[in-house]
């Protein structure tokens, strides 16, 4: 039973300069988001927006230069990926490229796919769709039946995906298909592979699903008869769950599992000095947020080394999904709304709502409590 | 200093896995002195692990100390041995060389574990730092750690010195914050672990009840907690040891806040998990738990620590919270 460890790390000594550039593209950027733009923060959707950081070379940081990325370090690149989430930028059209499709590409893709999607991806041309979740298959992931079927020159998909994040602005998703039926009900996780779909193919139906914000999130795709080219598999055909499981370890491990409300903070923090019990909660959220960047810092450093921190990516998330949750919550019973700012209550008031999809996207609470749980032996 | 740091925490986890029992722990909350245990921790040179080298200390840091405390909390050890270190270390640094033996560590308005016991005692108040050796003790006994603890009578202080400015005016009461956040963060490890042993050996419904998820729930969110209390306490010694204390303030009270709160929760669970079995005296789950609801009001409540950081934050206004979070350990860029 050992216990999961988070050795410190500092950020890359690049890190300073790297922030000063950031923050001020970011205040001009920012000047005019309404309230509902941080509400999103990463769930947000702005194509311009994503363009103009792929122009500073903010996507792809990391890739190798001949697919046109930076070359820089995983820590330099979590750096920008604070920055951005301290501030809520609306970057969902880079996001998921950026995080998972394109190092998943990267590490399993052909050199064809390599050339073909991670140019786009730094541009902040190529915006990515996840395709996991299923009506039929949340938690219990690998029981989807969504199929791919051998046919000449490539795969005939049927089936449908939901919860899929902005799909109706996105251009490709990466989808967990099933090539091969499960050889009995206890080996589900076999026989499944990962696609490349381009989301405008015929047969491919997008519905957005309204939230209960009232926004069009999120969808359900519907594939009927969907086409999908040989050259479009990626990694090996039944390696599927293997792939996509350390694709979550990239998806569960960043700032954006902690940082989602911090701008709630920062945006009402000088209308609570008021409060008398202002001071006790926000240093005990200061705390909370301290010590969460250290273990998110810990987790891009093994990132960084060339591990699969599945299992301590798990706990951050869960940790960080608890403090992102309670913080408009605290909010909400320090302010004062007859002496607050309009801005500050809408943006709590959407929080609150938002903040409901935190412990369930990217894994529910309950199954990252599973794997934490059989980490510690528990059987 | 790593390397030193490995080979000193790997001497007190052995020195403490042999002496450290429940037997021992019994005997010290029923005012029994361990003196093996802290004979062998003298014989090792621990009280003056703070103390440079060329006073004739090991000359550790803080983040050191926090890892050997740390450890000391894993096995509730029941001599005041951070407290000796930490004042020995204070009394050094002021230029006061620090007497052998026991040296009390004393904190605004608290007793003083096992005061009578000290051959001398250490205050730090407004950046000075001074030696006593107190005339009397009134006897005490703290009511939920049970150890003795005790308030001193002072008399004419023995030496008196100055500290460097890094160690700011508080210098006692945060080297007592980091002492009790890391003793908690090593006591949950130990409360986690018996834990887990006991959810998959203890048989309900015909099978371990770590089996239930219900009870594994509990038992991760116990060591997300503990992995919190772990990590920022590391990060409080890790900005001690670049700053001073005084430049670690935020830090320390991040810890002890932090710490404070998983040590609420962690052992709220772990009596929940354990059930009646860990609510009786026989078994040794209390001997962790009681310590750990001490340490969290011990240098001060995290309340208190919270209000500190909170008040700095508010002062300063929300157009610098995150850039203050994240400047703490990052040079100014050029």
């Amino acid at each position: 039973m050992p216990s999961l460890q988070f050795p410190l790390r500092d950020t890359p000594a690049e890190a300073p300069a790297l922030r000063a550039e950031l923050r001020a593209f970011l205040a001009e950027a920012g000047r005019d988001w309404p309230p509902m733009v941080p509400a999103y923060s990463w769930m947000g959707f702005d194509r311009e927006f994503s363009r103009e950081v792929g122009k500073r070379g903010w996507i792809g940081m990391t890739w190798p230069m001949a697919y046109g990325g930076g070359e820089r370090t995983a820590l330099e690149r979590y750096v920008v990926l604070e920055e951005m989430l301290a501030v809520g930028a609306p970057v969902g059209a880079h996001w998921i490229g950026d995080r998972q499709s394109g190092p998943l590409i990267l590490r399993l893709g052909t050199e064809e796919q390599r050339r073909e999607f991670l140019p786009r991806i730094i541009r902040g041309e190529m915006a990515f769709a996840i395709g996991l979740s299923e009506p039929d298959s949340g938690s219990d992931l690998a029981s989807l039946r969504t199929k791919a079927e051998k046919v000449p020159g490539g795969w005939k998909v049927n089936g449908r995906k939901v919860w899929t994040s902005s799909a109706h602005r996105c251009d490709f998703m990466i989808a967990l298909l099933r090539t091969a039926p499960a050889p009995d009900p206890k080996a589900k996780h076999q026989g499944l592979s990962q696609f490349l779909v381009d989301l405008r193919s015929s047969g491919l139906t997008i519905r957005p699903i309204l939230d209960l914000v009232g926004q069009d999130g999120f969808n359900e795709i519907t594939f009927d008869d969907v086409f999908v080219p040989d050259s479009m598999l990626v990694g090996q055909e039944g390696n599927g769950w293997e792939q996509a499981t350390a694709e979550l370890a990239f998806e569960r491990a960043g700032p954006e599992r902690y940082l989602s409300s911090l701008p709630l903070l920062t945006e009402a923090l000088d209308d609570l000095r008021a409060e008398p019990a202002a001071p006790e909660a926000v240093g005990r959220l200061l705390a909370r947020a301290a010590t969460l960047r250290q273990m998110s810092l810990s987790v891009a450093g093994m990132l960084q080394e060339g591990h699969t921190p599945a299992r301590e990516a798990a706990l951050v998330k869960d940790a960080g999904n608890d403090f992102e949750q309670a913080l408009p919550e605290t909010i909400r019973r320090l302010v004062d709304p007859a002496r607050t700012p309009p801005q500050v209550i809408e943006m709590l008031g959407l929080m609150t709502m938002v903040a409901r999809s935190y412990s369930l996207r990217g894994g529910t609470r309950e199954i990252l409590r599973g794997i934490i749980a059989r980490q510690l032996g528990l059987r | 200093m790593s390397d030193i740091r490995d080979m000193v925490v790997e001497q007190v986890s052995r020195l403490l896995a042999d002496r450290s029992d429940p037997a021992t722990l019994r005997a010290a909350e029923a005012g029994t002195w361990p003196e093996a245990l802290w004979s062998e921790a003298e014989a090792l040179g621990l009280p003056l692990a703070l103390v440079p080298e060329e006073q004739g200390g090991v000359g550790l840091g803080w983040g050191d100390a926090a890892a050997l405390w740390q450890v000391m909390g894993r096995h509730a050890a029941p001599i005041p041995l951070g407290e000796s270190m930490a004042a020995a270390g204070l009394l050094a640094a002021a230029g006061i060389s620090p007497p052998t033996g026991f040296i009390a560590l004393a904190l605004p308005g608290e007793a003083v574990a096992w005061g009578r016991r000290a051959g001398h005692l250490a205050l730090a108040p407004g950046g000075e730092a001074t030696l006593h050796a107190p005339t009397d003790w009134q006897q005490g006994r703290g009511l939920i750690a049970r150890e003795p603890a005790d308030q001193p009578v002072l008399g004419t202080p023995l030496a008196e010195g100055r500290l460097p400015a890094a160690y700011g005016p508080d210098a006692a009461l945060l080297a007592g914050a980091l002492l009790n956040a890391a003793r908690i963060a090593g006591a949950l490890e130990a409360v986690l672990d018996m834990t887990v042993d006991y959810a998959n050996t203890r048989k309900q419904f015909g099978r371990p009840i770590g089996g239930f998820q219900a009870v594994q729930q509990l038992l991760a969110r116990c060591a997300g907690e503990v992995a919190a209390a772990g990590v920022a306490v590391a990060n409080a010694g890790r900005a001690a040891d670049r700053r001073g204390l005084a430049g670690a303030e935020f830090e320390i009270a991040a810890a002890k806040i932090v710490a404070g709160e998983a040590g609420g929760t962690g052992a709220e669970i772990v009596h929940q998990v354990h059930a009646a079995i860990g609510f009786t005296d026989e078994h040794p789950l209390h001997l962790f738990t009681r310590r750990i609801w001490a340490w969290r009001d011990g240098a001060e409540p995290e309340r208190l620590w919270a209000r500190r950081i909170g008040d700095a934050a508010l002062a300063r206004g929300g157009a610098h919270l995150w850039a203050d979070l994240t400047s703490r350990d990052e040079e100014p860029a050029a």
